[in-house]
């Protein structure tokens, strides 16, 4: 996933509408191809709305005539709250009343800036340039006030809706004309606000944007899209990635009332980016209808080269692959010239399946083209992207005809990574081309299932020999996996440095001789980006082994950490022998680089809050883990009972370091949300593919979580003054080691090889 | 003509009775409050009450819906004001995404119901076959007995 770099200056100025610039995407996960975007952004004239009903000031903030705001969200929502956070932002900035504040998602528009929803990335490397939005507008509404009075600019002070002088004061609603017309203030000539006055950022009673639609199902998801005469698509996919439609046979199908056409989609070829790749389409009138048309389909199909692939047979193959020296990513002093003393070595070998997304909303886009004039609706976490992809199916070209595409966004019921790729947009797209209609394409939960860009399958393997004093001055450790870059090329063979820096290379640990290596792999499914990525198979690698280094050295798994971090320092992979190290696309800024003592301030407030160190009866266990991601620190302790080969989850405990928090609530919810993500995985859910083909369909063979699985649930912030990190991945890594460390020191069963369903009843 | 009451209106369908109601309701009805999740009444998203029985409306056929009463998210409420279970979803902050809760609350409002002050177990007992993705288990369970208490006021 992709973040902006750093606001300049020049793209404030585009922003803000003073001059057209050129917004780059670049990928922060090692050159993963995402496509790189240029468009002149458009100008932003401070003019009347169009439809006259309010001012706007800059690109994300308009006044109504009531005197309400409208504050654009132009990162796209899947459950994270962003819809809240960033008009929350930018209404402190403003000086806005929070009840008179209505947040807006914003379409595909370059004006906003990256919309990339991914990497935990929208308040990281955003948080400044939106405070400059809303300083923009309130710098607007102060001059015009201060006009109005005939005085300074900084006798007046905009707060809670209105602008003050002395014993006078005028709102927002009154001065938004007068505010319109004035020209934007230069980005130098803006003071933010110190956090000592903030009112909104980082307040506990900051009510949600959105959630009374949510609740009285007024909420529009890219489900519920709806248009006048619109078309129903599903879809039958090769079931094989690469294969391909040899014939097929649609006399049936189009004999069920309410099919209206049937029509075969284009064949691609590899590499597969984020395209659907081939497949025959049954149009109706209802899903119904589409559905039950599409059963009649008799369809040949040429599975092509990857119908060999067999997930049982790779994952040996894996686990073969890290028993041997691989390609170097990081070396610092030589371990090979080591001689490991086995009494004192521990090694072992940790594989994960592949895992799917499994968002409650299944993906859906709705296209319809008119003359030369294209509109699309897609639930996506990537509308810039997306509307790219567009432009290049229906021929047109982004500099000249960017406007001839508008693409609106949703919010998602779910999304996870899965929605950052528009293959399901591109479907839709491709089928109002060809059969002229409004068509909203709709995947049942089959579709979703079988035709993912999954969690790739890994084996991570570890060897360190412990020191007298219980640290480590010798440890190598591999991993390997299909990686994502695949996707987008093909010819791909290893995993990349940004993938190798996501909780594997940049393992914070002081050690004398280090060698972190990945071996060749070949790739024969899609893989994706799915919450928290290669943290999770790094994490949970990492995390079992400190807990099995810590029972060979006979001391708490919380000293092994410690010891192993050793002294509280800033660490810099980049100086340390990883100079691939992408640093969730951080560069060189220093509010970033990792630090010791948040690791073991997260680990040692979630130990001490859950009494993860108490002693339990027999068959009762705790476990603790900790890692760093996406620019965040978080730390888990898990409670469980082992009964009769059972394992019963008990508590679980996150303390989480992201930095500054704008909304606490927010990121209690997506700990919440990533302990009972963290908790299906250990457990329960895989994918697995035999012929080529996945082999689970539905919530019945890919479980989640349900409520009386779940046990209670503690989050504990740590209170932090460093830059905003990431809040809605950093919570998964830990999960998945401190269940199955707990489940050891219950019942003295290794788990390393996940879901645990494998090994012990769930 | 297939005839049922979709809340608290007549609605006259010329549909396949083997038709989901689901899909009657959200693309016929066009009322897309109600959501679907699995197609095979796995998930809990899609569901309404038929005469007050919390169902699974992607697998009941529009013929088992014929004359009934069909409620859905979006009648749930009387007039403007929310429902408790609504009100208490969002004083607790329960959505992440939103995608599931709807079929959540009708589960729910089915439970309360019947049973006014649900214990812990009766509210996973009722609430086992709606899956949240986002993982509000534990907000949705606070939710409903905050509701259950809110309920109880209202009727003494």
């Amino acid at each position: 996933m992709s973040q902006i770099k750093t606001l300049n200056r020049r793209e404030f100025m585009a922003l803000t509408g003073r001059a057209g610039g050129v917004l780059m995407l670049g990928s922060a996960l090692g050159g993963m191809g995402l496509s790189v975007l240029s468009s002149t952004a458009s100008a932003m004239p401070i003019t009347k709305k169009a439809d006259g009903l309010g001012q706007e000031l800059g690109a994300f903030v308009t006044i109504k005539q009531d005197g309400s705001v409208d504050i654009i969200c132009h990162r796209a929502e899947m459950g994270q709250g962003i819809l809240t956070s960033v008009p929350q932002i930018i209404a402190d900035e403003l000086g806005a009343d929070w009840s008179r504040v209505n947040a807006v998602l914003g379409n595909a528009d370059p004006k906003y800036g990256n919309q990339n929803t991914g990497g935990s990335a929208s308040i990281r490397t955003h948080f400044a340039h939106i405070r400059q939005m809303g300083a923009t507008a309130r710098d607007l509404l102060e001059q015009a006030a201060a006009n109005k009075w005939g005085v300074d600019k900084s006798k007046v002070k905009a707060h809670n809706h209105q602008v003050t002088y002395l014993d006078k004061s005028l709102s927002f609603g009154e001065l938004a004309e007068a505010a319109s017309k004035l020209p934007i203030p230069d980005a130098d000539s803006l003071t933010l606000k110190g956090s000592a006055d903030y009112t909104l950022i980082g307040k506990e009673d900051v009510a949600l944007q959105g959630v009374e639609k949510i609740v009285t199902g007024q909420a529009i998801y890219a489900q519920d899209i709806q248009l006048p005469g619109m078309l129903i698509a599903s879809i039958e996919r090769p079931p094989v990635v690469g294969g391909k439609v040899k014939s097929f046979d649609a006399t049936e199908a189009k004999n069920v009332l309410g099919v209206v056409d049937v029509i075969r989609l284009k064949d691609r070829s590899f590499p597969v980016n984020v395209k659907p790749m081939s497949g025959v389409a049954v149009l109706a009138t209802n899903t119904w209808a589409a559905i039950e048309g599409r059963k009649k389909l008799k369809i040949e199909w040429d599975h092509g080269a990857n119908e060999s692939h067999d997930s049982e047979a790779y994952k040996k193959e894996l686990i073969k692959k890290v028993a041997s020296k691989g390609k170097e990513a990081r070396v610092e002093g030589d371990v090979y010239a080591h001689k490991f003393d086995s009494s004192k070595t521990v090694e072992a070998t940790y594989t994960v399946p592949y895992h799917h997304h499994m968002s409650m909303e299944t993906p859906a886009a709705t296209a319809v083209i008119d003359g030369d004039h294209c509109r699309v609706w897609s639930g996506t976490q990537a509308p810039q992207w997306g509307k790219t992809l567009v432009l290049e199916e229906l021929g047109l070209d982004p500099k000249t005809d960017y406007d001839k595409v508008e693409f609106n966004t949703t919010l998602m019921g779910g999304a996870f990574g899965r929605k950052s790729k528009n293959d399901f947009t591109i479907e839709a797209v491709e089928l109002a081309k060809a059969s002229g209609k409004a068509v909203k394409v709709v995947w049942s939960r089959e579709d979703d299932v079988k035709h993912g860009f999954y969690h790739s399958t890994a084996a991570n393997y570890i060897k360190a020999e412990l020191t007298d004093d219980n640290r480590s001055d010798n440890w190598i450790q591999r991993v390997v996996a299909p990686p994502i870059a695949w996707i987008f090329n093909d010819k791909t063979t290893h995993l990349t440095d940004g993938d190798l820096s996501l909780g594997f290379a940049d393992i914070p640990f002081d050690i004398k001789n280090l060698s972190c290596e990945t071996p060749e792999v070949t790739t024969h499914v899609r893989t994706g980006w799915l919450r928290s990525v290669g943290n999770i198979n790094n994490a949970f690698a990492l995390g079992s082994f400190v807990d099995e280094l810590a029972s060979k050295a006979g001391i708490s798994t919380q000293q092994m950490w410690i010891n192993l971090l050793g002294e509280d320092r800033t660490v810099d992979p980049r100086t340390e022998g990883f100079k691939g190290y992408t640093h969730y696309g951080q560069g060189d800024n220093k509010d970033y680089h990792l630090q010791i003592a948040r690791f073991k301030g997260v680990l040692k407030e979630v130990v001490a809050k859950s009494g993860a160190d108490d002693k339990l009866p027999e068959g009762q266990g705790w476990g603790i883990s900790v890692a760093a991601s996406f620019n965040s620190y978080a730390a888990a302790a898990t409670k469980v009972s082992v009964t009769d080969g059972k394992v019963t989850v008990l508590e679980m405990h996150t303390a989480i370091d992201c930095g500054l928090v704008i909304t606490p609530d927010r990121v209690r919810s997506q700990m919440e949300g990533a302990m009972i993500m963290g908790l299906s995985m250990a457990m329960e859910s895989e994918i697995t593919i035999k012929d080529g083909a996945v082999v689970q369909n539905n919530f019945y063979d890919y479980p989640v979580s349900r409520m009386p699985q779940v046990p209670d649930l503690h989050v504990y912030l740590v209170k932090s003054d460093h830059a905003p990190g990431g809040v809605g991945e950093p919570g998964l890594p830990p999960i998945l080691p401190s269940i199955t460390n707990a489940i050891y020191h219950a019942s003295g069963t290794r788990i390393r090889d996940l879901p645990i369903k494998k090994t012990l009843k769930v | 003509m297939l005839k049922l009451t979709l809340n608290g209106k007549a609605l006259s369908l010329d549909a396949d009775p083997a038709m989901p109601l689901l899909y009657a309701i959200r693309d016929i009805a066009e009322l897309t409050g109600t959501k679907f999740g699995c197609g095979m009444g796995l998930c809990g998203a899609c569901t309404v009450h038929l005469d007050g029985e919390p169902i699974r409306s992607c697998v009941t056929p529009l013929s088992a819906a014929q004359g009934k009463e069909i409620t859905t998210i979006e009648g749930l409420a009387n007039d403007q004001e929310l429902h408790p279970l609504q009100a208490a979803w969002v004083a607790n902050k329960v959505p992440q995404c939103g995608y599931c809760q709807s079929g959540q609350i009708m589960s729910a409002a089915a439970l309360l119901d019947k049973n006014a002050s649900p214990s812990d177990s009766d509210i996973e007992e009722a609430m086992q076959g709606n899956i949240c993705r986002c993982g509000t288990y534990p907000r949705i369970k606070k939710a409903i007995k905050e509701a259950a208490t809110n309920l109880q006021k209202v009727k003494a």
